[in-house]
């Protein structure tokens, strides 16, 4: 028997990975030794101190990984500028998140006091009259932005398998930890763990086919065999990889929430917490692009013609469908987070556009794209998650104290009309970030939608650039409705008896729910079918749901801050990050 | 020159032929004698009590099951070729394992002082 010779481990490569990965099992840690009281605080910094960690590793790797990859655990782990990259997005995006997550505008925060309670049981009404919080959700959103890093930074697809587990499990358990409309929350959770285990065993019999193809998982030795220097007993079988390669693709493409694979998305979004719906949104999609593109690209270097043709014919079809799906399902959306999740589905259409072109323009791209989204989306979400109902009730000030009796988010468009008034600064921000979505010159999604069709139109593929421009233009409809809705038309419950008068003329088919049922104030009251849809009230005849914006300097709005400085700095001086960007665009050096 | 996979597919019609068959003959040579206990959902010789007030769902916190299992067993599972390999993986080995254990024993500390091991 040979000696065993240990692989070599190159530490400092893995050290932004295993700082927000050891600050999860800290995390754990405080969560079974740190008294209740002092918890929150505690996984606050800690969590926000190892993001900021990891954001300094990768900045001290960046200048080396310019001039060499790193190869890392017996080469199963590279660290090229691309994945490093990746890796920066998802940290400084999941830091934002974090901030979001703490939150607690209204005096509580968007989580349930025991996720795993009965909803409605009384159970959980004693859990939440003592007060209690999960704080496992910091350490939860920590293993999860690990496994993201992990997944664009590796060419191995074994680990790429264990990242996709690694990010998703945490994110099944966090969708299901609605502080509201608990019943919903499940529902999203569960279906996204049908959905998302089942995509995993699509990829994993991928992965099958395609060792079974090249004899290794190692993408670059993949390639080779495709490209006809294989060894493997297998490798003339072509169907067996190009099999292989849907399947893997099919994965990923469900994470990014691609179209035929898109299903969970709305559902998801709208029943998971604000928060974590805004961290999925973002982290998930940046790292899931990461890794498509790293497997896409690496296998592309040994397609012939013929496979080239047909893993075409996919990316094709998947991108026309996605920004079609987006886009025109988008338009008859009535509830805010709904319409953001076809939002994000438009968006993953969009950056598809690039990956057709296999080139370093396009890898760029995507990455300069994924930022620009990324901001604009995560800045839209912390909005939502500040707008709330309130009770309204006739003898006002004579049940407890205000702050109790804010509930949780208004969702319903109809409730969103006039905020402008409410909060002229929060609406601004908001308007920033639909705009920037839309792609109007001056944010950076403009910047960012014209390096995506450009990298297309470089690559021959004008007809699906054409087709992004139409279906930009149709998304701008969408994006100018809302922003009518809440510039120009005055709010619902300052019109009268909570009759929309104004409202509906604008608003459509919007304006007909009126004042919606004050969700949540019994937690569970909403019937589990009734997903997104607000319910005219019956009961209680003498109070009603107001809207109103949480304002005041909380976590949320300093994120929304920081989100529309940067979304209108890449609008307005991109250059730095574009060039940036293009120096990460590198597999090779 | 036959194809090496022919035996496996052999096996799997094997396979298919002897499950599919083994149902089949039951259905048709095997006795039918039905009574009220035996047409029961559990066939127990206790009678079933109707449901629990509020749909009889108990809050059972399955993830602390979960947990246990994970620890207790999964532990095992990836103990178990270390061990086998123990002498050929040295101190690269150990050092691995050790790594290991101790990660799995965070969620086993998480657990303890978070009243998962209080059965009653």
């Amino acid at each position: 028997m040979n000696d065993f010779v240990p692989p070599h481990i190159d530490w400092a490569a893995l050290s932004p990975i295993i700082v927000v990965l050891g600050a999860g099992i800290v995390g754990v840690l405080v969560e079974a030794f740190v008294p209740a009281r002092a918890r929150r605080t505690t996984q606050l910094v800690l969590s926000l101190g190892g993001l900021l960690g990891a954001l300094v590793a990768i900045g001290l790797l960046w200048d080396s990984v310019q001039s060499n990859v790193i190869l890392v655990v017996g080469d199963s782990f590279d660290l090229t500028p691309f994945g490093l990259a990746i890796q920066g997005i998802v940290v400084v995006l999941a830091f934002l998140s974090m901030l979001v997550i703490a939150d607690r505008s209204g005096g509580q925060d968007a989580f349930a006091p025991t996720a795993a309670a009965v909803p409605g049981s009384r159970y959980e009404e004693e859990a939440r009259r003592a007060g209690l919080q999960q704080t496992e959700v910091f350490p939860l959103a920590l293993f999860s932005t690990g496994g993201m890093m992990l997944f664009a930074a590796t060419d191995d697809l074994i680990i790429l398998f264990v990242a996709l587990e690694v990010l998703s499990l945490p994110l099944y358990v966090l969708s299901a930890t609605a502080r509201r409309r608990r019943l919903l929350s499940q529902e999203a959770a569960f279906k996204y763990f049908l959905l998302g285990a089942f995509t995993s065993a699509l990829t994993v019999f991928g992965i099958a086919l395609l060792y079974g193809f090249a004899g290794s998982v190692h993408l670059p030795v993949i390639a080779d065999a495709l490209a006809g220097r294989g060894d493997s007993p297998l490798a003339g079988l072509h169907v067996l990889a190009v099999a292989g390669i849907v399947l893997v693709c099919v994965g990923l493409l469900f994470k990014v929430g691609a179209a035929p694979f898109h299903t969970w998305t709305p559902d998801v979004y709208t029943g998971a917490p604000t928060p974590i719906t805004g961290f999925m949104a973002v982290c998930t999609k940046a790292a899931a692009f990461g890794a498509l593109v790293r497997v896409l690209f690496y296998l592309g270097q040994g397609f012939d013609a013929a496979t080239r043709h047909e893993v075409h014919v996919l990316l094709w079809t998947v991108a026309i469908a996605t920004m079609a799906i987006g886009t025109i399902v988008g338009v008859v959306q009535t509830d805010i987070k709904r319409l953001l999740a076809y939002s994000s589905i438009a968006h993953a259409g969009f950056v598809l556009v690039a990956l057709v072109a296999f080139d370093e323009v396009a890898t760029s791209a995507v990455l300069f794209y994924l930022l620009a989204y990324g901001l604009a989306t995560l800045g839209a979400f912390a909005v939502v998650s500040l707008v709330r109902e309130r009770i309204a009730t006739d003898d006002a000030g004579a049940g407890g104290t205000r702050d109790s009796l804010i509930l949780g988010e208004a969702t319903h468009l109809a409730q969103w009309a006039g905020l402008g008034r409410k909060a002229p600064w929060l609406t601004a921000a908001f308007v920033l970030f639909l705009l920037s979505m839309a792609g109007v010159p001056l944010t950076a999604g403009f910047v960012g939608k014209f390096a995506v069709f450009g990298a297309a139109i470089h690559a021959g593929a004008w007809p699906l650039a054409l087709i992004g421009g139409v279906a930009s233009a149709i998304s701008l409809f969408y994006y100018v409705r809302i922003i009518v809705l809440m510039v120009f038309t005055p709010a619902s419950d300052e019109a009268g008896d909570g009759v929309p008068a104004a409202g509906a003329g604008v608003a459509g088919p919007l304006g007909a729910a009126g004042v919606a049922e004050p969700r949540g104030a019994a937690d569970v009251a909403e019937p589990l079918g009734a997903a997104g849809v607000a319910t005219v009230t019956q009961a209680r005849p003498a109070t009603r749901a107001v809207v109103t914006v949480m304002t005041g300097w909380g976590p949320a709005a300093v994120v929304v801050a920081l989100c529309a400085i940067g979304v209108v700095l890449l609008g307005v001086v991109p250059s730095w990050v574009l060039d940036l960007a293009a120096g990460a665009a590198k597999f090779v050096p | 020159m036959t194809n090496p996979y022919v035996p496996v597919l052999v096996l799997m019609a094997v396979a298919a032929v002897l499950a599919l068959g083994g149902v089949g003959a039951s259905a048709v040579i095997g006795p039918k004698r039905y009574n009220r206990a035996k047409l029961e959902a559990y066939e127990c010789g206790i009678m079933p009590t109707p449901h629990a007030v509020g749909g009889g769902r108990l809050p059972i916190k399955y993830y602390l099951v979960a947990m246990t299992f994970i620890v207790f067993d999964i532990e095992v599972v990836f103990l178990y070729p270390w061990a086998v390999n123990f002498a050929y993986l040295a101190a690269y080995g150990l050092i691995a394992a050790l790594t290991f254990l101790a990660l799995i024993t965070v969620p086993f500390v998480y657990e303890w002082r978070r009243g998962g091991f209080d059965w009653v």
